[in-house]
């Protein structure tokens, strides 16, 4: 039978075009505009908005250099951009890595057939839980229980764990690894239930025959599970990868200032609070604002195509996307 | 899945895996308890005095409640938008951004799906491609345009965008292409239904499924949102429940810890609910978006 779908093409355009009207207004002009302002001086000065007027590469400069008051010298990248940029990369690792293993611990242990473990759904619902609950109560909730004068800062000080004097707020690394627990506490639920649903995609078949052939579980979680869940572990790694370097409810409300600077000394700074901070402090600069946003922009879209080289050529037959 | 062994188990083997068996289930119920115990402390400093939270993890719910409960309503009263207007606000935002982001996303999803044209594989490919792009980025660009058409400080900056998301038509595509199939089409348009009334119709009712689980993660995307909302809305009065716990930060009342606590469980008790009627379906969401063969 010949379908009759020729006819009807244009039906096809009508029906996609809100989709691409809302998406060209609201999303690419804005990330165009964007890139034009990163080339444009455009800030208030004494209160007064400039007229914006270009200025070449100088935005983008004052992101990537700066001039070190002794020398007199441009001192490339230790800037406090560039920080924000790293501040964010070592938030992510330091989460991610445990993370995915914890995740990939439980997704092997939830759906090894020989040892069977009783009350998964529920071990499920418990896990997924700090993934749904908004970030910006986690982060105050997390504050206020490690402040200076917070309960598991008192426990743990009664406890002589901690010094006397100790407070988690002053400390660089108790406030990265606090950061990055939380992270990891509200996304290995999430990584581990695409993993489940991951491996039980693998053909069963290919479990039967290792056992016939004696493999134990760990050679047939090393030889078969692991191999093919690669592009699964490859996906989840770049779009967590692009969610982290966007991560700011978390930091943003921590352990900062009354204006927004992460702290101690910005190590919790990232980059979307950096450019936060660019657009809304009391004397706005949308160009540097802008500029760090391409920056940003330019960072993801390198880590994106890194995944789409990696993962084309050993493209397998399962499609995979996270929701986020 | 594979068959069990159950030929030639000795004794030290089963008991090997019942060592297994109990060690896992000890490490998951200890991550379970970490899931839960935050939000327990938070709920049981609800019910405390500040004085007695300063004291350390309590256990046991005290009878503070009330008292905490008006004292966090005054204190955050006149400082622009109360907690409720804060829900409100995060309603009047989420119900739309919701229903647009679901219903349009099926839209584009049948449009790629059912009819044959030129562009079609472009459009998917595009689609895909730009799911890689997050909104960040282009936050600044989207905050001066919304400045100057006027539209700072509404809430449509906030709702309008949901039409066009890209990662909820990518789901839409996949379930329709098992759900929905080119015959029933056909034959309604035999029956002369129009192309819109056959996706009102005929489409949608059959995408329900896919449609209620995005609808979730759709709506609670939009209620937690924080960044958005940050960079798009100054004026106080308009503050939605995420910029709302931001001010539970603030010197006003910070140290007032029974308060922040009762401030922090009123935006978190919703969602626990929500979450618990509808964590099945919430699960199993995830998981399909996660792999579809």
């Amino acid at each position: 039978m010949k379908r009759k779908t020729v006819e009807y093409g244009k039906y096809g355009y009508i029906f996609i075009a809100p989709f691409f009207l809302v998406f060209l207004l609201f999303q690419l002009y804005p990330l165009i505009y964007t890139f034009y302002l990163s080339f444009v001086e455009y800030r208030m000065k004494d209160g007064k908005w400039n007229t914006p007027k270009f200025c070449g590469f100088d935005n983008y400069m004052a992101m990537l250099t700066k001039t070190d008051f002794k020398t007199g010298q441009k001192v490339w990248f230790n800037t406090l951009p560039m920080n924000s940029i790293k501040n964010t990369l070592i938030i992510w690792i330091i989460n991610f890595i445990p993370q995915i293993l914890l995740a990939l611990l439980l997704a092997a242990w939830f759906t090894d057939t020989v040892v069977k473990l009783k009350g998964q759904g529920a071990f499920k619902v418990l896990m997924f839980l700090p993934n749904i609950i908004t970030a910006s109560s986690i982060a105050v909730l997390f504050y206020n229980l490690f402040a200076n004068q917070g309960p598991v800062t008192i426990l743990l000080r009664n406890m002589h764990v901690i010094p006397e004097k100790y407070n988690f707020m002053e400390s660089k690394t108790a406030t990265i690894g606090i950061i990055a627990f939380m992270q990891f506490w509200m996304w290995y639920g999430n990584s581990m239930i695409i993993l489940i649903a991951g491996i039980l995609g693998i053909n069963p078949s290919l479990y039967e025959a290792a056992m016939v052939d004696g493999a134990s579980g760990k050679q047939q979680f090393f030889s078969i599970t692991l191999p093919l869940l690669r592009p699964i572990l490859e996906f989840s790694l770049v779009t967590s990868a692009i969610g982290g370097l966007q991560m700011y409810d978390i930091p943003s409300l921590f352990n900062v200032t009354n204006t927004g600077i992460g702290q101690p000394d910005r190590v919790s700074h990232t980059v979307t609070m950096q450019i936060r901070e660019y657009a809304s402090s009391s004397n706005p600069d949308y160009g540097k604002a802008a500029a760090i946003s391409v920056i940003l922009f330019i960072v993801t879209l390198i880590i994106s195509l890194i995944f789409f080289v990696v993962t084309r050529e050993k493209q397998p037959k399962q499609k995979h996307a996270v929701i986020r | 899945m594979a068959a069990k062994p159950e030929v030639g188990i000795d004794a030290s083997y089963a008991s090997k895996i019942r060592a297994k068996k109990i060690f896992r289930t000890v490490i998951c119920v200890l991550l379970c308890i970490m899931s839960i115990f935050p939000f327990y402390i938070m709920i049981v400093n609800t019910t405390l005095s500040s004085d007695t939270i300063k004291h350390g993890i309590h256990l046991i719910p005290g009878n503070k409640l009330v008292s905490n409960f008006k004292g966090m309503l005054e204190r955050t009263a006149g400082k622009g938008t109360t907690v409720w207007q804060a829900m409100w606000h995060s309603v009047i935002i989420a119900v739309p951004a919701t229903i647009l982001q679901v219903y349009f996303a099926t839209l584009t999803a049948y449009g790629l799906t059912v009819y044959q044209f030129k562009l079609r594989n472009m459009a998917w490919s595009f689609i895909m491609a730009i799911m890689m792009i997050p909104a960040q980025v282009s936050i600044i660009g989207f905050m001066n345009l919304m400045i100057k058409i006027n539209l700072y400080n509404t809430y449509w900056p906030l709702i309008i965008p949901a039409i066009a998301a890209p990662s909820t038509v990518y789901f839409m595509k996949q379930y329709m292409s098992s759900a929905l199939s080119v015959e029933i089409i056909e034959a309604a348009r035999i029956d002369g239904s129009g192309e819109f009334a056959t996706f009102n119709k005929i489409a949608l009712p059959l995408m329900k499924p896919a449609m209620a689980t995005q609808a979730i993660f759709a709506f609670i995307a939009s209620w937690n949102n924080l960044y958005t909302p940050t960079m798009m809305i100054s004026d106080n009065r308009k503050y939605t429940l995420p910029m709302f716990i931001t001010g539970l930060k603030s010197d006003s009342i910070r140290t007032d810890y029974g308060f922040v606590y009762v401030g922090l469980t009123l935006t978190v008790f919703p969602l626990l609910v929500v979450y618990f009627a509808l964590s099945k379906y919430i699960i199993a969401g995830v998981a399909l978006g996660g792999v579809k063969e």
